[in-house]
């Protein structure tokens, strides 16, 4: 028999015939490939996320292989001269062996470090863009609820990562979870003792946090992932408001070619910024700090930047402790117990609490201008002034340093400015979104300000307004548009004012189009003044 | 908009086998029938090879060379470029070893940024501007599917007829709730009893074959009255085997020379069982903070205070290091201090207060 020529060009369809026969492929393919997405700027913050944690499992993995997760006593003989000769634990020897003898080991320790910094940066502010525009409303609660528990894990997992090499300011940070441990009510000092394996700090509690670490917390945070993206994809983006878009339908562009391209080339940015930041920015010099001594600390011991507000809390809370019967409360449980309880139930849940007070049931795939929902805004607004001002107070000694600021000082800015400064900021910015809400109707109903003063025969002076529709009432005047959701112009550069850009860096890309600018003596002067109003 | 979709769903099906059709028809033809509107679509470039396009091209072109030069200039610094540590002060290491790290990070974010710089281009410049409309069908299922997915589900439960074999129920509960115990039962193995870890530390006579205990450095030399001079403060470990590691985290504890006139201050202050725990001007206070056990050792001479630099609780050491600001709660306990014959500072007795952070049964 007479063996066929191979045809290159049949082979993609033959492929895809041969597996559609098997897998009955053709009608879910083409929907994945047409799948319809919303384009904002805000909705790539959720990706950087994703990305540094697909950054952090392929370094992390490197990493695993040769660091020692050991607490055993060694003397340390590597090419760090200056920690030559000094014993410590094999975990904090493997830390240093990975930094200085491990061939582009510090490289990867750094891209690790500064990765899991953006991994949680990124989870923060994608939090904040769902809340203040109201994406985690229904139909979208159970998500909202899978990333919150997203970021607590984050939260630990980055915690254990920095306790584990086992220098002395992760010890430090160790001591603190320990004494935290112990100030849980009835159970703590057994609870400490259950975690460290005995009296702090003991030989095994970097071994636990390394399996934690490792294993454990990624699984489920990789399991969670891709519930979080695939309910994403189920139950299709929410979109802001616009022209066209409705709580039943998604404009947008397709996932294939344009979603997928923009998605993978965000990808490699992100990991180019993780890999030129761990290669030029110092993160985490721990043969800087020297092995953990119980006895050993230094002024400026921070922890990582999202610990900081459970540090400044800490550091603010009074001496308020309550003893009687023959047991203590010691005052650090509230802070940091009962704090960093409600810092991670409260917002948990957020859109059920939401819903009692608004008894909306309704679903929502259209966001809300923050502005349009002035107490919720008011309340992200105010839970971010709490975040800030315990977080700048986690640091409280370094800044009181750098700016020559008394440390009690700051201590007592943040115990007042954190009963005080929510308040306001609630308020001010409730006030800001209603300003902005009757501002929006303002223009709608009158135009937009143009800078241009005219006097009329009266002697009355008066600014001209472009109307943004041409249709007029019975009264010949403009008619007052609704507000749809969306951004209103205003200013008249976004009404096309301006003539457009030219493009090209010495010289035009392009001649631009061809305007007429001055054809008409009468279009030429319009044109004038609106120009005179942009000055 | 709506309108629009009703005129797609009203058209009639194309023919797709029909040859004449172009590719890009047949895909029109498979949006709409996902229920996909084509709002707004038109090549990036109508006029293809216009110097635009062409310079856009270019520079894309220009990404991917940069990209896989990167790429090759990573695997080169990795394979070749000198990395072997060689350490230096600061600012005088001149060898070539000290811009490994830099150029590795450098070369790699160069090949990943052209790569990302490439693709995002293309994407924005060079694909078709699209715009299109889905429908979304959420809401929830048809009304009838509930029911019968509803019924199913019951019925299910029903066929098992747990509801009328409550002796069933029962068993399978006493089967399966002692199961869950079972697993977490290994888990047990980690609670010990914490014992009297927490209230004593290497200081305890029982841990020196009830012999008191000596005081002395990092290094093991037993501490010496002339080791401190006035003012100064000295960190002293139970002179113990493994008294100054990790093993005792809690027993350091900070030895001061007071001045004379602090002294006398500490003396008057001293609370009814510190009495008598000064040795002539030496002082000993426990250096474990008892807000949350990090060292308390700023020491700042001119105030009598020692700081704890993680929270800031301050204590004053002229008055049995009570704490004067910030979140601890609680004194630092002193330690009970002689000399004796050979000269070499001893605890009289370990701390008379648990060391360290509060906890519940403290009292």
């Amino acid at each position: 028999m007479k063996r066929r020529k191979f045809d290159a060009k049949q082979m993609p369809a033959k492929i895809g015939n041969e597996l559609d026969d098997r897998f009955k492929l053709a009608s879910p393919v083409r929907g994945l490939l047409t799948k319809v997405f919303p384009d904002h700027w805000s909705f790539l913050l959720g990706e950087i996320a994703l990305f540094s944690f697909i950054v952090l499992l392929l370094t992390g993995t490197f990493l695993a292989l040769f660091f020692e997760p050991s607490m055993v006593h060694v003397v340390y003989d590597g090419s760090y001269t200056p920690l030559r000769g000094i014993g410590m634990s094999k975990a904090y020897e493997s830390t240093l062996h990975i930094s200085f003898d491990v061939r582009g080991g510090l490289v990867i320790r750094q891209m690790h470090h500064w990765a899991a910094l953006l991994f949680v940066a990124s989870i923060l502010v994608h939090m904040g863009r769902v809340f203040f525009s109201g994406a985690f409303r229904k139909p979208r609660e159970a998500n909202w609820v899978i990333g919150f528990i997203l970021f607590i894990l984050a939260f630990f997992e980055g915690l254990m990562g920095y306790s584990i090499p086992d220098d002395g300011l992760s010890g430090t940070g160790l001591r603190i979870v320990h004494g935290i441990t112990e100030s849980i009510p009835l159970i703590g000092s057994w609870a400490a003792h259950a975690l460290f394996g005995g009296e702090y700090p003991g030989e095994v509690i970097v071994t636990r946090f390394y399996i934690l670490h490792v294993l454990l917390i990624p699984g489920i945070m990789l399991a969670l992932i891709a519930v979080h993206v695939g309910l994403v994809f189920a139950q299709k983006h929410s979109q802001w408001p616009g022209p066209g878009r409705t709580e039943h339908n998604v404009v947008g562009y397709r996932m294939f070619p344009n979603y997928v391209s923009k998605q993978g080339g965000f990808f490699m940015l992100v990991f180019a910024v993780i890999a030129l930041m761990g290669g030029l920015f110092q993160i985490n010099p721990i043969w800087l700090f020297g092995p953990y001594e119980a006895s050993v600390v230094s002024s400026g011991s921070q922890p990582d930047f999202y610990v900081m507000f459970l540090d400044g809390l800490v550091r603010l809370f009074p001496s308020w402790e309550l003893s009687g019967f023959g047991f203590t409360l010691p005052a650090v449980f509230w802070p940091a117990v009962v704090g960093m309880g409600v810092a991670f139930t409260v917002p948990l849940l957020y859109p059920f609490i939401e819903r009692r007070f608004t008894k909306d049931k309704a679903h929502h795939n259209l966001l809300e201008r923050p502005r349009d929902n002035p107490t919720r805004t008011a309340v992200g607004a105010m839970v971010t002034s709490i975040w800030l001002i315990t977080t700048i107070t986690g640091a409280n000694d370094i800044v009181a340093d750098k700016f020559n600021i008394s440390l009690n000082a700051m201590t007592w800015g943040g115990r007042i400015g954190i009963v005080v400064i929510p308040v306001i900021t609630f308020f001010i910015t409730r006030r800001i979104c209603l300003g902005l809400q009757q501002h929006d109707r303002e223009v709608l109903a009158h135009g937009i300000e143009t800078g241009i003063m005219r006097r009329d025969a009266n002697g009355r002076f008066y600014e001209v307004h472009q109307p943004l529709t041409s249709e007029v009432d019975e009264h010949g005047h403009p008619k007052v548009l609704e507000y749809n959701g969306w951004t209103v112009p205003k200013k008249m550069n976004r009404v096309g004012a301006l003539l457009p850009a030219v493009k090209g860096f010495f010289k035009p890309v392009e001649l631009p189009s061809e305007t007429p600018r001055r054809e008409v003596e009468g279009d030429d002067r319009s044109r004038e003044e609106i120009e005179a109003g942009r000055r | 908009m709506s309108a629009a979709h009703h005129d797609s769903s009203a058209a009639e099906p194309v023919d797709v086998t029909d040859g004449k059709l172009t590719k890009f028809d047949i895909v029109k033809e498979g949006l709409r029938r996902d229920g996909i509107e084509i709002l707004h679509y038109e090549p990036a470039f109508p006029v293809p090879g216009t110097k635009a396009e062409k310079r856009i091209e270019r520079f894309i072109a220009l990404c991917f060379t940069v990209a896989g030069l990167g790429a090759l200039g990573f695997v080169a610094v990795f394979a070749f470029w000198p990395w072997e540590y060689e350490f230096a002060e600061l600012g005088t290491a001149e060898s070539w070893s000290k811009w490994y790290t830099p150029m590795l990070g450098l070369t790699l974010g160069l090949a990943l940024a052209g790569l990302g710089i490439g693709i995002l281009t293309w994407s924005k410049k060079l694909l078709p501007v699209e715009e299109l409309v889905q429908e979304r069908h959420d809401g929830g299922s048809a009304q009838e599917d509930r029911i019968i997915t509803g019924a199913t589900l019951s019925n299910v439960v029903d066929e098992t007829g747990i509801k009328r074999r409550p002796l069933l129920k029962r068993a399978l509960l006493f089967g399966a709730a002692p199961l869950g115990l079972a697993a977490i039962a290994p888990l047990g193995t980690l609670i010990t009893p914490p014992g009297d870890d927490l209230v004593t530390t290497g200081f305890s006579p029982a841990k020196n074959h009830g012999e008191p205990v000596r005081l002395m450095l990092k290094d093991g030399t037993l501490v010496r009255p002339d080791m401190v001079s006035v003012g100064g403060q000295i960190t002293v470990f139970p002179a113990i085997p493994g008294g100054a590691t990790n093993e005792y985290a809690d027993s350091p504890t900070l030895l001061i020379h007071l001045r004379q006139e602090d002294a006398d201050k500490a003396r008057a202050n001293a609370y009814d069982m510190y009495k008598g725990a000064m040795w002539g001007n030496y002082i000993a206070y426990s250096k474990i903070c008892t807000h949350i056990g990090c060292p308390a050792s700023l020491y700042e001479q001119q105030t009598n205070r020692l700081l704890c630099p993680c929270h800031q609780s301050q204590f004053l050491i002229t008055d049995n290091a009570k704490p004067v600001f910030g979140p601890a709660t609680r004194h630092l306990p002193q330690l009970p201090l002689a000399v004796n014959e050979d000269g070499v500072f001893y605890a009289v007795s370990d701390f008379l207060v648990p060391i360290g952070p509060a906890f519940w049964e403290r009292g």
